[in-house]
């Protein structure tokens, strides 16, 4: 509750909170506003923003409405952004919690499978999972969660290393509890804070990537996401440059938006560290 | 003639704090050439005055009246830092974390001389060997070269101290300087402040929780209770005849060192180690380091109901001994039995058995969790029905003495002493045969560490509790021990009625713990 308070005071957080809403606000609304298919043709294509009142920003190199992929995008950057980030934090935490509970030869084996994750840029697996297993949407995102995992399991870890030394674990040891409870009810709960402020960046990452692959159209080119606006307007960025700069500006506020509310997050869960 | 006057002076704690100042009036002199002990438990204020008097304030805090002058000018503003150092010197609690531990000793002492004068480097060498020869470091110019981490703790707060004098300050300010020090190498580093003191003249404040301390080195008294300073006078009078109620309340609070009548014990033997062994440090074909004998051929017998009191300093192996007896060490050599039968290998089994209280009420419960569920849990894991497990967890709270309610609070509810007695709580939940309490008292303050020795008495005598109680305050110990086994470097060299030894100790390492014990005739007498 007063991490709540904390949260809702800081006009940090409060400017990615709102930055974060406007998106969401456009995911909910993209049916709404613009209701036919936004993939489809819409009118001459290049046309500039502004030029026509129909379309507002513009249409792309195919002659589909901006606007319409932007709204309409919006919902798969966060759904790409959201599961990624689901798909990653969980199996970073039970790399990390194993390694940092056990010790020894479990965390051996575990962390030497987490450097070989890591040791390889993520980019560049990212696009040797989506070469070999397909680019729709539902591998592009399984990918993508299981190149960001490292980090978290990295941090889980380094919580587990600590907490599971503290006297309250031993007085649960010490009173027949089972090594799931300990882990479970004992430390997790106490490891969560900093993983859900870094679950913020994996979330930019996620969508970062996406729009990378989508840059190189490599990601699901049947669905309107931002990346693929992106790519779209990769052809003609010299003459017109807003294709590809429109959604640029979308994925840099939600980005923002993003890793300000973990900053938030990150000041009212660890108040010890706000004031500096 | 006074060097230092504070003048009701007023620091106010930020919003939302328990109380609205940290200080509120607090009024001093210190003269050339004598020790005041400003003295009081956590939370009275005793620090946030030494550290308004270095300018130091915590972020948060502010004066908001009264005024600090030294030898008559007023401190403020940028003056304050000019000072710092050069007129007033500090000596903090705990050493380590005041040195610096990537400079060697002797970098961090010529500091001293390189930022506040003009000294050549040549100048600065002699006056750094001669600032450690001058408080009784072994070694002197390899002290020098050494890095913290190298020195003992005592070593390194005498490094503290020859920082401190260095450039000669009329007042050097010590906060709780030997807290963290084992009492014989405390005993010194008093002597130690007491001989630059009056070699020197220099004026010394001197903050401390212990009236122990107070006896020893005092000249004069300040006593604060909550941001106040209730009472002021001379040692002598002070100690002797405390005139504020709180004084007095504090200096009752104090364990006697003599022992209460010894009670007859049982025969029957509840808890025996046989021959225990344990080396830490012996593994790794290139360890270099010494393999250390933490438990060197341990052998110790509790009698049911009684308490067994294992005493000696930092590195005496009794931490070690109370974690094998738990069960969360495995000893290398040796045999713990437990009820006449070896200490079973399952966690469950040993549940049953043998139950610890940890030192750091503020580590041992989980943060995140109430504390109802806390205590409940173990039964619960044994097979005990929750809605019982709850009930007997509420039991428990009445039985030492908190609120049945308060089950379901969470830990940063309560105050110390109350979380020592919620430890307490989930260990009796499990009925153990035997209470492992590894310096159960160490962290409270001296009121709340009187009252939980008397509630482990008063559970002792209701449920016949025998009791494995480590401790390095032997006041403590003669208060709440029957037997007692005094260690050292591993090694049990004395051990029998807790009265018979410490009024008649037969090897010359109990007597040297005895005779440091600071304030011994002054303080708790009786």
């Amino acid at each position: 509750m007063r991490a709540l308070r904390t949260f809702l005071r800081n006009p940090v957080s409060m400017v990615g909170a709102v930055l974060v809403g406007a998106v969401v606000l456009m995911a909910l609304t993209a049916p709404l506003v613009f209701p036919g298919d936004p993939l489809g043709l819409a009118g001459r294509p290049l046309q500039w923003p502004g030029a026509n009142p129909r379309f507002w920003l513009g249409t792309d190199p195919s002659g589909r409405d901006i606007a319409a992929q932007l709204f309409h995008g919006a919902r798969i950057s966060l759904l790409i952004g959201s599961v990624a980030t689901v798909i990653a934090v969980v199996i970073g935490i039970v790399f990390g919690a194993l390694a940092g509970f056990y010790g020894g030869i479990v965390d051996t084996v575990l962390m030497r499978v987490t450097e070989a994750f890591q040791t390889l840029p993520n980019f560049l697996l990212l696009l040797v999972l989506v070469a070999v297993f397909g680019s729709d949407l539902r591998t592009v995102v399984i990918a993508i969660g299981v190149v960001a995992w490292p980090p978290v399991a990295r941090l889980t870890r380094a919580e587990f290393l600590t907490l599971r030394e503290r006297d309250y674990v031993a007085a649960g040891r010490m009173q027949g509890l089972s090594d799931a409870h300990l882990i479970l009810r004992e430390v997790l709960p106490n490891a969560l804070p900093p993983v859900i402020v870094y679950a913020s960046v994996v979330m930019a990452v996620a969508i970062l990537l996406e729009s990378a692959l989508a840059f190189l159209q490599l990601s699901d080119p049947n669905v309107p996401s931002w990346g693929n606006l992106i790519g779209l307007g990769r052809t003609v960025l010299r003459s017109e440059w807003y294709v590809s700069a429109i959604p640029g500006v979308a994925i840099l506020l939600s980005i923002l938006g993003v890793s300000l509310v973990g900053q938030g997050l990150n000041d009212a869960l660890n108040p010890r560290l706000a004031s500096r | 003639m006074s060097i230092l006057r504070v003048d009701g002076l007023s620091v106010a704690l930020p919003l939302g704090a328990d109380r609205a100042l940290a200080l509120d009036g607090v009024s001093f002199d210190l003269s050339a050439g004598e020790i005041l002990c400003v003295v009081g438990e956590s939370g009275s204020g005793k620090s946030v005055t030494a550290s308004a008097i270095m300018g130091l304030l915590a972020p948060g805090l502010t004066v908001t009246a009264g005024e600090i002058a030294l030898g008559g000018e007023i401190l403020r503003g940028d003056a304050w830092r000019a000072l710092r150092g050069r007129r007033i010197g500090m000596v903090f609690q705990e050493p380590m974390t005041a040195l610096n531990p990537l400079m060697r000793v002797g970098a961090q002492i010529a500091e001293m001389w390189r930022v506040h004068t003009d000294y050549g480097r040549a100048e600065i060498a002699v006056r750094s060997l001669r600032a450690l020869e001058e408080v009784g470091i072994p070694d002197p110019p390899g002290a020098l070269r050494a890095y913290p981490h190298e020195l003992s703790g005592g070593q390194r707060q005498r490094v503290m101290i020859a920082m401190a004098l260095a450039l000669e300050p009329e007042v050097l300010i010590c906060d709780e300087p030997t807290t963290a020090l084992d009492v014989t190498t405390q005993a010194q580093v008093l002597a130690l402040i007491r001989a630059m003191q009056a070699r020197r003249g220099t004026a010394v404040l001197f903050i401390t929780h212990d009236f122990g301390v107070v006896a020893e080195i005092a000249d004069r008294v300040a006593v604060m209770q909550r941001g106040v300073i209730v009472e002021q006078g001379s040692a002598a009078e002070v100690l002797r005849a405390p005139q504020h109620p709180y004084t007095r309340a504090l200096l009752a609070a104090v364990p006697a060192l003599e022992a209460p009548p010894p009670r007859t014990l049982s025969e029957e033997r509840v808890l025996e180690t046989e021959a225990l062994v344990k080396t830490y440090g012996a593994r790794g074909m290139l360890r270099q380091r010494q393999p250390v004998r933490a438990l060197d051929a341990v052998s110790l017998t509790l009698r049911a109901g009684s308490t067994l009191g294992v005493v000696g300093e930092s590195g005496s192996g009794k931490s070690t001994l109370a974690r094998c007896v738990a069960g969360m060490l495995r000893a290398d050599a040796g045999v713990i039995r437990v009820a006449g039968a070896p200490m079973p290998k399952g966690r469950r089994a040993a549940a049953r058995l043998v139950q610890m209280v940890f030192q750091d009420p503020y580590a041992s419960l989980n943060p995140r969790r109430r504390v109802g569920a806390q205590v409940a849990q173990g039964p619960m894991a044994l097979g005990t029905p929750r809605v019982q497990a709850i009930a007997d967890a509420r039991a428990l709270f009445a039985l030492v003495g908190l609120d049945e309610e308060a089950v379901s609070r969470f830990p940063h509810e309560f105050s110390g002493g109350q979380r020592q007695r919620i430890g307490i709580a989930r260990a009796l939940a499990m009925k153990p045969r035997v209470l492992v309490a590894d310096e159960p008292v160490s962290a409270l303050d001296v009121s709340v560490q009187a009252q939980v020795l008397a509630l482990l008495r008063d559970l002792q005598a209701r449920l016949g509790l025998s009791i494995l109680f480590i401790t390095h305050d032997l006041r403590v110990a003669a208060q709440i021990c029957d037997e007692v086994a005094v260690m050292q470097r591993g090694v049990v060299v004395e051990q029998g009625r807790v009265g018979a030894v410490f009024a008649d100790p037969a090897h010359p390492y109990t007597r040297s713990l005895l005779a440091a014990i600071p304030g011994r005739g002054l303080v708790g007498a009786g």
